[in-house]
């Protein structure tokens, strides 16, 4: 109850954000049906045709008790619990496979439905387990909840030969099963089949007997898995992790976003003093609707990790601690020896908005220019440019991305990139047969797809209707392309992005339309969209190429050798000892996501706030804080000292950044195209090949600082990424049984 | 845990046996017996089934596969997953995990799917069976003539429980429900054929000739013919009468 209580209250969340977004609304659903008008206890409630019932009494605000039922999930009706009343009919009919009819009076409020309820109750409960005070899902248990609210007050149980005990099953590392609690409502095997796209879970067995299962010996391998603890409404899939470790009231919950990847998901964080005890998702229609990947909700505990918290200072081959004022001293004096143009920022993908704004100003107040980001080709202006807003996001946004009815992804593997993007497109497949093809290298996604191959010279012949593609993009009323963050770091950039231009505005009437973008970027790095927003690029591509003598790594870890030259003095800044500040001369420690109020900008162009849920480890600081008390001690303040100071600056720098959680359609998205297809890589001719040999994640599980120090994503690459299968524990009589 | 059951379990069967002594009627509390068949849900590779062992229809078996096939709309192929499991089983005897994997190749979805209907139908075989399967029909009818004893006298005389294979690997003993010859009661399937009106020692009787080898004539084993009354016909005893019976002459 408590969770469909949360679920209505999100909607309403959700609804007002999308009437607040004055841009479009798109529809997820089939086209709206006509209305009829049923009456819920007597209350009138227009709903369109064939809805359930259930969402009849939801709309009227009737809570209705379900377990199977779940309204992004396909109907089971098989847990029963959701039976009412309707007038004239013989029997209680089960509301949530039961379409409505014009005039339908339903009651959920009488003796029949009260017994009703109370019966099959009583049968939920007889082969479950009374284990509530050793169960992790006590506190926020539907059957709990549910069976207080609407079960009877006293039970019949008398059967001495105990209660069906079933084997529990390995899922992997995220997933803790106790399946004796399993009450066969099928909302996993629902999520994983239709939505995470894994086959591999289903039910064996009939009956009494039946299983939730993979039947043979495997683990639930899908980067949405965990969902399904979210989704099991007793305590049969619980977090792996989080097992025993806190109760629901115990936690504070902070409602946050993720930053784990591009997309911004929105999340809760739940703590529990100085600690994240876990992360979950929050009900958001325009991004994740209530999904998120395993890694924004097991990555947690690197939190915990690896942390940096005091500065510290090389010595030799040794970090040695040190006090801020210290720490700042050593970096001002070494910042007044450098030539600015010998000067050099890299921000890393979990730097902030804030953060990099400050960083930004600091450095042009020393007249330093080289403002670059992480990654391969990072030290210049990347190759769509970052001019107009429309070039380097996604335009079709994520819950647009649904619409599409052709989608060629160019050097992006979106189910490791973008995972919750990927259900999207996942969801589109399945519901509107959505056409898909890739150019890059080969990959398992969970839909079907057209290999068109590695090399991205095949634009040209797509381009020049050679290829048998062209047809079907010409054919497709709704296309899309996803390009990759991939595409920007390689070698052929410019040439890849002015074709994928060239190829929208050959099919400018499909592609660019009032209501319709089908030009996109698909970023990894979740800061990189305000990075691009605020200018953060070389002001010229000569300041690049002077080696550099002072480099600021901003949470910058994915940096090589060649970004740090060997006599250049490193300052790090960040939250994790990971690779960057193995090559640092100074570590300045800054705040994770999960401790800071800062600013980031998803992919679509959403920018949005991440709430401090845990006060900052240590001595570190706020990121922001850091850099103003940096500017202070070099002589060169930043005009702001506050936080409303700071946001002007940003709203002046781009308003974007504080017009929170809304997408804004980007001016002048034809323009951009446009200069894009006329920019010099569209128009020199082909490179002989433009091969894209692997993806930028090998390894889901562990793509930042945060994940590589959690070793929750150790034991999943060792299970999914490495095939290293924990040992099964068959345990109790049912080893001793399966043996004999 | 499990001793606290234990413990609690045996206080209360003790409770309950003096309260049976007093009342008339002993009866237990659960209808049911109690089934420890979770392991049976579940697959294990054991050395004789796991999927390294290679499946392949054979040659003649695979003309029929793809005559099953041919009978459902191509885009529902899987439609076939039933007869394809059922012609697996014919030719190795059992539905091995190779058996499954091979079917979910051959209809195109993913094993977990052909997992399912194998488990949901206990006419599968997930274990291997002996040479002759018996099927001991033990629904009310049969009950009520005596399949209990039929039953009785198999595990005695075979040595072996409901759901085991003798050692020989002749002979796997189950339990089913009905098998849709009341009429003869109690019914046991070998393999294929019916062996009807079974007493204890004409299941004996059969027992021991499948165990040389031999295949006695299926059906009663009485005196009765087919599922006709057991003393003679009291009805239909006469010529059945020709065409033009009862009609009017001038016609």
């Amino acid at each position: 109850m408590i969770r469909a209580l949360a679920r209505s209250k999100g909607q309403i969340v959700a609804t007002r954000s999308v009437l607040g977004q004055s841009t479009r609304a798109f529809t997820a659903s089939v086209p709206r049906h006509e209305e009829v008008e049923v009456f819920v206890d007597g209350k009138s409630v227009m709903i369109e045709q064939g809805a359930a019932i259930i969402q009849a009494c939801d709309k009227a605000n009737v809570d209705i008790p379900r377990f199977c039922y779940h309204d992004r999930l396909a109907v089971a009706g098989n847990c029963r619990m959701c039976l009412v009343e309707v007038e004239r009919a013989p029997k209680p009919v089960a509301s949530c496979a039961f379409p409505v009819a014009p005039g339908m009076k339903i009651k959920t409020n009488t003796p029949l439905v009260h017994k009703a309820r109370e019966g099959v109750m009583e049968f939920l409960l007889s082969n479950h387990p009374l284990d509530c005070p050793i169960c992790d899902q006590g506190g926020e248990c539907d059957l709990q909840d549910q069976s207080v609210r609407y079960g009877a007050d006293r039970g019949r149980f008398a059967e001495f030969a105990g209660k069906r005990a079933v084997e529990d099953k390995n899922f992997g590392p995220l997933i803790r099963t106790e399946m004796t609690r399993c009450i066969h409502c099928t909302r996993c095997v629902r999520f994983a089949n239709d939505v995470a796209g894994a086959p591999e879970l289903g039910t064996s067995g009939r009956g009494n007997d039946m299983q939730i299962g993979m039947y043979i010996e495997s683990m639930l391998d899908s980067e949405m898995s965990a969902n399904v603890v979210d989704l099991c409404p007793v305590g049969a899939l619980t977090s792996k992790p989080y097992a025993f470790t806190a109760r629901p009231w115990e936690l504070k919950t902070t409602e946050s976003v993720d930053v784990m990847d591009a997309l911004g998901s929105s999340i809760r964080v739940d703590s529990r003093g100085l600690e994240v005890m876990r992360v979950l998702p929050r009900l958001n229609e325009d991004i994740n609707e209530e999904w998120i990947s395993d890694k924004t909700r097991f990555a947690y505990d690197g939190l915990k990790r690896q942390r940096l918290t005091t500065p510290l200072v090389r010595r030799g081959d040794q970090f040695v601690p040190a006090t801020w004022p210290e720490a700042l001293e050593l970096i001002a004096h070494q910042v007044k020896q450098t030539r600015p143009e010998e000067m050099r920022a890299v921000a890393g993908q979990h730097a902030d908005a804030e953060s990099m704004v400050a960083l930004r100003d600091w450095f042009h107040r020393l007249d330093a220019e080289t403002l670059t980001v992480e990654g391969a080709r990072g030290d210049r202006v990347p190759a769509h440019g970052v001019d107009l807003r429309g070039n380097y996001l996604l335009n079709a946004t994520i819950a647009g991305a649904e619409q599409a009815d052709l989608v060629l992804l160019v050097g992006t593997n979106p189910r490791h990139e973008a995972a919750v993007l990927n259900t999207r497109l996942r969801k589109a497949y399945v519901k509107n047969g959505t056409d898909f093809a890739l150019i890059g290298p080969e990959t398992k996604l969970n839909y079907e797809y057209d290999h068109l191959g590695a090399d991205l010279t095949v634009l040209d012949k797509i381009l020049s209707g050679e290829h048998p593609f062209a047809k079907r993009l010409a054919a497709a009323q709704q296309p899309m392309i996803i390009v990759g963050s991939a595409v920007t770091e390689h070698e052929q950039a410019a040439y890849v992005y002015g074709r994928v231009a060239k190829l929208v505005a050959q099919h400018k009437d499909k592609f660019l339309r009032d209501d319709w973008n089908g030009y996109n970027v698909l970023q990894r790095a979740a800061s990189r969209i305000a990075a691009y927003d605020i200018g953060f690029v070389p002001a010229t591509s000569t300041a690049s190429s002077t080696p550099a003598k002072f480099v600021y790594l901003l949470n910058a870890d994915d940096v090589t050798a060649a970004d740090t030259p060997k006599d250049a003095f490193v300052v790090y800044q960040g939250h994790h000892g990971d690779r960057g500040a193995h090559l640092a001369d100074v570590i300045l420690p800054g705040l994770a996501y999960t401790e800071k109020d800062a600013t980031y900008v998803s992919t679509e162009g959403r920018a949005q706030m991440t709430r401090a849920a845990v006060a900052a480890p240590g001595a570190s600081r706020e990121d922001w804080q850091i850099i103003r008390a940096l500017s202070e001690v070099t002589g060169k303040a930043l005009p702001y000292d506050g936080i409303d100071g700071l946001r002007r600056r940003m709203a002046q720098i781009a308003p974007s950044l504080v017009r929170h959680d809304t997408v804004e359609t980007p001016a002048f998205a034809e323009l951009g195209i446009d200069v894009l297809a006329t920019s010099t890589g569209a128009t020199a001719s082909a490179p002989a090949s433009a091969p894209l040999s692997r993806h930028v994640i090998d390894n889901f599980y562990q793509t930042d600082p945060i994940s590589r120090a959690s070793t929750t994503m150790a034991r999943c690459t060792a299970a999914f990424v490495e095939g290293k299968q924990a040992p099964t524990k068959h345990v109790g009589a049912n080893a001793a049984h399966a043996a004999a | 845990m499990n001793t606290l059951r234990t413990i609690a379990g045996r206080s209360f069967r003790a409770n309950l046996s003096r309260w049976a002594v007093r009342s008339t009627a002993t009866r237990h509390l659960h209808a049911t017996t109690t089934q420890r068949s979770a392991a049976i849900f579940v697959h294990r590779d054991s050395p004789d089934n796991n999927p390294n062992i290679p499946f392949a229809f054979s040659t003649e078996n695979l003309k029929t596969v793809d005559r099953i096939i041919a009978k459902y709309p191509p885009q529902y192929k899987k439609a076939a997953i039933i007869p394809l499991l059922h012609l697996g089983q014919r030719q190795l005897g059992w539905t091995s995990i190779s058996v499954m994997n091979e079917v979910a190749r051959i209809v195109d979805v993913p094993p977990m799917r052909v997992y399912e209907v194998a488990t949901f139908y206990t006419m599968f075989n997930r274990k291997p069976v002996g040479k002759y399967f018996l099927q001991v029909c033990t629904t009310t009818p049969c009950e009520l003539c005596g399949s209990t004893r039929i039953l009785d006298t198999i595990r005695k005389h075979l040595g072996i429980e409901v759901g085991e294979t003798t050692k020989d690997g002749k002979f796997t003993l189950v339990e089913v429900e009905c098998a849709g010859a009341c009429v003869n009661a109690p019914v046991m399937a070998v393999n294929d054929d019916y062996y009807e009106d079974l007493t204890s020692d004409s299941t004996v009787k059969l027992l021991d000739a499948l165990k040389r080898g031999e295949v006695p004539p299926a059906g009663p084993q009485s005196s009765r013919k087919n599922c006709e009354p057991i003393d003679g016909l009291t009805t239909l005893t006469t010529e059945p009468t020709g065409p033009g019976f009862g009609v009017r002459e001038d016609l």
